[in-house]
């Protein structure tokens, strides 16, 4: 089973990398993009019978920092 | 006394934070591999030093936070032994739980490396019973991701606690209140971003790294 687990910063954390890449789309010339927020897609490929609770915990010890990241579990058909 | 430094695989600045411990205690420190099961017995001091481990992969300090020695390490804080972690030393204790908050990339997204003026907000600690509170020490930096981040509420704790140890005087990373350092609630676990280590010899440029070391050391002596 392949699963995606989609990181990125809490609302209200500050994304220094996220502005930066809104100035350099500005730069560009691309107007209306309100706003950038960078996160981090890991991919898992996983036993077929691994828990929902397991992926949460490998979350919640490992791949997120809970105290600044909000994590989503997608699992790939 | 009985001193030990860990090393991670991406650690740089252990060898630097042996000799800062050799110099303030008159001893070498025990060296520790991060595969290590088990620390030495009857431990004084625990140093986690600053440089890369695991290339910070994932994010600094992720990866190291979860090593088999940092479980001893974790064991020996929880009795109260004396953990210091400097820079990525300070990701690993954030990492780790042993403090609250996260360490996140620089604000200007830039590597600083630079001498940074310090405030001691404590002097009520192991650690920083050597200055006096409000004095102003000059230590080095080197970080991209010393940005202290924890939510308002872990904020005020600190500081209603006497936690923060020290505070730029110009914050350089966007750390919020200016933290640079921070004590756990027992007060023997302090992280911080710049290197006390660094700053331990007149040709350093400056020896107000030394007073953290050498009052530490002697306070665990005596008792």
């Amino acid at each position: 089973m392949k699963v995606r687990i989609h990181v990125s910063l809490k609302p209200g954390v500050l994304d220094p990398q996220g502005r930066a890449v809104h100035h350099a789309l500005e730069g560009l010339g691309f107007a209306g993009v309100e706003n950038v927020r960078i996160g981090r897609l890991i991919e898992l490929d996983v036993a077929d019978d691994t828990s929902d609770a397991s992926l949460t915990e490998m979350c919640e010890k490992l791949l997120a920092n809970t105290v600044i990241e909000n994590y989503r579990i997608e699992k790939a058909d | 006394m009985r001193t030990a430094v860990i090393t991670f695989p991406g650690s740089n600045c252990d060898r630097d934070m042996a000799v800062a411990l050799e110099r303030a205690s008159g001893k070498a420190p025990l060296r520790v591999w991060h595969a290590d099961k088990d620390l030495p017995e009857r431990l004084d001091f625990i140093a986690l030093p600053g440089g890369f481990s695991y290339g910070d992969y994932l994010r600094s300090g992720a990866m190291a936070a979860n090593s088999p020695i940092m479980r001893a390490v974790k064991r020996e804080a929880d009795r109260g032994v004396a953990v210091l972690g400097v820079c990525n030393g300070f990701q690993v204790l954030a990492e780790s739980g042993l403090l609250p908050g996260a360490l996140m990339r620089n604000a200007a997204q830039t590597f600083i490396c630079r001498t940074a003026a310090l405030e001691v907000v404590t002097n009520r600690s192991l650690f920083t019973s050597g200055y006096e509170a409000g004095r102003t020490i000059h230590i080095p930096v080197a970080h991209h991701d010393g940005n202290y981040f924890a939510d308002a509420e872990t904020l005020d704790r600190l500081e209603g606690e006497g936690r923060v140890a020290f505070r730029y005087h110009e914050n350089p990373n966007g750390s919020q209140r200016d933290i640079a350092g921070i004590l756990n609630a027992a007060g023997n676990v302090l992280g911080m971003m710049p290197h006390p280590e660094r700053a331990v010899d007149a040709a350093h440029g400056g020896t107000d790294g030394l007073p953290l070391f050498k009052a530490a050391l002697e306070r665990l002596a005596a008792a």
